[in-house]
């Protein structure tokens, strides 16, 4: 799966491992919740990176202990309706504090891209390498933000409220 | 009223542009439709029956004169030449093209309109009283604090894919006019003993094939924690309300299943946790927003208007029309005039162009250029000089909008119904004709006198039947339109659910089983007492009498 980071196409160093396959032996690793929560101590134990994949219906608050020893989180939209992840993405920036990379798998599609980069993501997995262009597309089409989130855009408030003459 | 600023005017512009490129990409096929459909929705375009609707959000139901123009461009450059005003206070364009979207929405975009939000599964586009900043016993307008929540909600990237579409509806006056009773979230600002302004919250009101009366969850939320507490509400719901099932997906469902402390409890944990954050309006914002709704420059005039006496005492129908049309205004010499949209055989809620243009028209001459939507489906002048109404009532005797009938019985709410809508199970519009024809005699209305009826085409309830004192829901039984009849219900202060009355009719029986009802009311009635008042007191059971006992 192509994965857009920073507007550019990068190489995927991560190896997402599903449930009740075998770890591989060295490499960075994203498992899910509830293997993390089972394996916690082995996973603990190995040398390379660590990633939790969250399904739609877990809880950030679960892995919010743990955010110091892990360096990425997944999060999925099993279908781009579903939009659970975009709380626990701002939960995990605004309220965890974490500052890994926060990933968006599952149905991940150009026209989210810009809710899910304000709500915290910083990385994509897309489904085809057009998204270079989508992505720069989607990050330009619009430039003014009604809400404060994730991304730290100033909001349309704030430009406001610099604007004002001072007196 | 609010006007854009450049922030506001580059984004409506870049928002066009954005689905400018949706749309092409819709037509040459890199879209599916099922891409393209949560992206059409949250631009208000549906596929119907027959053709896309287009509906286009009037924020709290308020318009300039210059805007309704634009609208009435619209109605006829790239539809039939008519719109349809709805329950939501917003407009719906039932024949564009999908190619000319675009346009219709830079159109929109030049006077400071847009479609965002009036669909999907979002915060949809909120909704105040009609009556805000002219009711005699508002507190506050209640349009500042929509206009807030419409920013703020405003491509919300937090809650943009909720569970289901997401309502709320403001009042800023005791008596409600913006049933907020039946929306996600009903705000009704208050007073506290301090004397402050707040907001007392209910949550989880809804119709639909699962009615219920939102329950108040918190009795003073102090104005400056609006956005922290919604935020708070919304992210609760995001979470856990229910994706499994569509029709247990609104909030109302996830209330009825945690029960309302915890569902309390949960909202204020989350609130706890972001109160005072940056969600927050800054100091001064609630003023600034505040300054846009500044009453217009009302003349001092003086409490008696001697022409508007004169007429009123040689003109009968102008008496009546002022009797049911006309309502009192917080200030003196003036007057709130409601233009009746519900003429006797006619479609509730349809304006022609033409009407457009002459109500903007209108409201240039008598009402500051400010026209209103009710959520009963008719236009509202909201600051009239009394001594303007005769002239007034003339030229709306002209246009065919000065039906002496609001509140009555032909003033009907019904929805588009399967004449249009690809939900619908039955006809709405040509029950709400026959009805309207049926009662077309004023003297019988208005001896009736207050009577809501509400006529749904489908459980969907976008005709608001179950809060009809009269409610008239449209099923299909084995490919036959019949109807099923609930009395009791009401979207006002006193909000309640009708109850069923008994089996439901077949379409050529409808009419008649109304009328037994209001002549059951008008044998059971105490003098000076309502239809609503007369059900309360005798219940269902000489209604289904009179009703079924000879069937």
């Amino acid at each position: 799966m192509p994965l857009l980071k920073n507007g550019s196409l990068v190489d995927d160093p991560w190896i997402s491992v599903a449930d009740g396959e075998p770890l591989p032996a060295e490499g960075a690793i994203i498992v899910s919740l509830t293997r993390w929560q089972k394996e916690r101590a082995n996973l603990i134990a190995r040398a390379n990176g660590l990633g939790v994949r969250l399904a739609a219906a877990d809880h950030a608050g679960a892995i919010a202990a743990d955010l110091p020893l892990l360096a990425l989180i997944a999060l999925e939209f099993p279908t781009f309706r579903d939009g659970r992840a975009y709380s626990s993405a701002r939960l995990l920036r605004e309220r965890f504090g974490f500052k890994g990379e926060l990933r968006a798998v599952g149905n991940v599609l150009r026209d989210q891209l810009l809710f899910m980069h304000r709500c915290g993501f910083d990385a994509f997995e897309v489904k085809d390498t057009a998204a270079v262009d989508e992505w720069k597309q989607a990050m330009s089409e619009i430039s003014v933000f009604y809400q404060a989130a994730a991304d730290g855009r100033a909001t349309a408030i704030q430009l406001r409220q610099q604007r004002r003459p001072q007196s | 009223m609010y006007r854009y600023d450049e922030f506001d005017a580059a984004f409506v512009h870049q928002r066009v542009e954005q689905f400018r490129d949706q749309v092409a990409r819709r037509l040459n096929g890199s879209l599916s439709e099922d891409e393209f459909r949560p992206l059409r929705l949250m631009n208000g375009l549906y596929l119907q029956l027959h053709a896309y609707m287009l509906r286009v959000a009037i924020p709290y139901g308020t318009l300039s004169s210059r805007q309704l123009r634009a609208l009435a461009e619209i109605a006829r450059r790239y539809d039939k030449g008519y719109g349809h005003f709805t329950t939501r206070q917003n407009i719906q364009f039932n024949w564009p093209a999908l190619a000319d979207i675009p346009d219709i929405l830079l159109a929109l975009a030049e006077v400071e309109m847009h479609a965002i939000q009036t669909s999907g599964n979002c915060i949809r586009n909120v909704t105040a009283d009609a009556f805000a900043g002219a009711a005699a016993d508002e507190i506050e307008d209640p349009r500042v604090t929509c206009e807030i929540i419409r920013q703020w909600s405003t491509l919300h990237p937090e809650f943009s894919f909720l569970p289901r579409k997401f309502k709320i509806a403001v009042t800023g006056a005791p008596t409600d006019r913006a049933a907020v009773a039946v929306h996600d979230i009903g705000l009704k600002i208050v007073r506290n003993d301090a004397g402050e302004i707040g907001f007392e919250v209910a949550v989880g009101g809804g119709q639909g094939r699962t009615p219920m009366l939102a329950k108040v969850i918190r009795p003073f939320l102090p104005r400056r924690h609006l956005l922290s507490y919604l935020e708070a509400i919304l992210r609760v719901y995001n979470q856990l309300g229910r994706r499994d099932n569509l029709y247990k997906s609104r909030i109302k469902i996830l209330v009825h299943e945690v029960g309302t402390e915890t569902l309390t409890q949960m909202v204020e944990d989350e609130w706890a946790l972001i109160k005072d954050g940056p969600v927050e309006l800054p100091a001064g914002e609630q003023e600034r927003i505040g300054r846009y709704f500044a009453p217009p420059p009302f003349a001092n005039l003086p409490a008696e208007a001697p022409r508007y006496e004169a007429e009123r005492h040689r003109n009968e129908a102008f008496a009546a029309w002022t009797r049911t049309n006309v309502e009192a205004h917080r200030q003196q010499g003036y007057a709130i005039v409601t233009l009746s949209l519900k003429p006797a055989g006619g479609v509730p809620g349809d304006a022609t162009a033409e009407q457009m243009d002459a109500i903007a028209d209108l409201a240039d001459r008598h009402s500051f250029g400010e026209i209103r939507v009710s959520h009963h489906q008719n236009l509202i002048l909201a600051h009239v000089p009394r001594a303007d109404l005769p002239d007034l009532w003339r030229a709306l005797v002209a246009l065919g909008l000065a039906t002496a009938n609001i509140g009555r019985v032909s003033d009907i709410i019904a929805c588009p119904g399967l004449d249009f809508c690809s939900l619908a199970n039955a006809r709405s519009i040509p029950v709400a004709q026959r009805l309207s024809e049926r009662f077309r005699d004023l003297d019988r209305a208005h001896d009736i006198g207050e009577l809501r009826l509400n006529i749904s085409g489908c459980i969907n309830a976008c005709g608001h039947h179950h809060v009809g004192h009269i409610g008239i829901l449209g099923v299909d039984k084995k490919g036959e339109e019949f109807y099923q009849i609930t009395l009791g219900g009401s979207s006002a202060e006193d909000a309640a659910l009708g109850a069923l009355v008994g089996p439901a009719f077949a379409a050529d029986q409808v009419v008649d089983a109304v009328e037994t009802i209001i002549e059951t009311y008008r044998a059971h009635r105490r003098t000076g007492e309502r239809f609503l008042d007369t059900y309360r007191r005798v219940g269902l059971a000489p209604f289904k009498e009179s009703l079924y006992a000879t069937a």
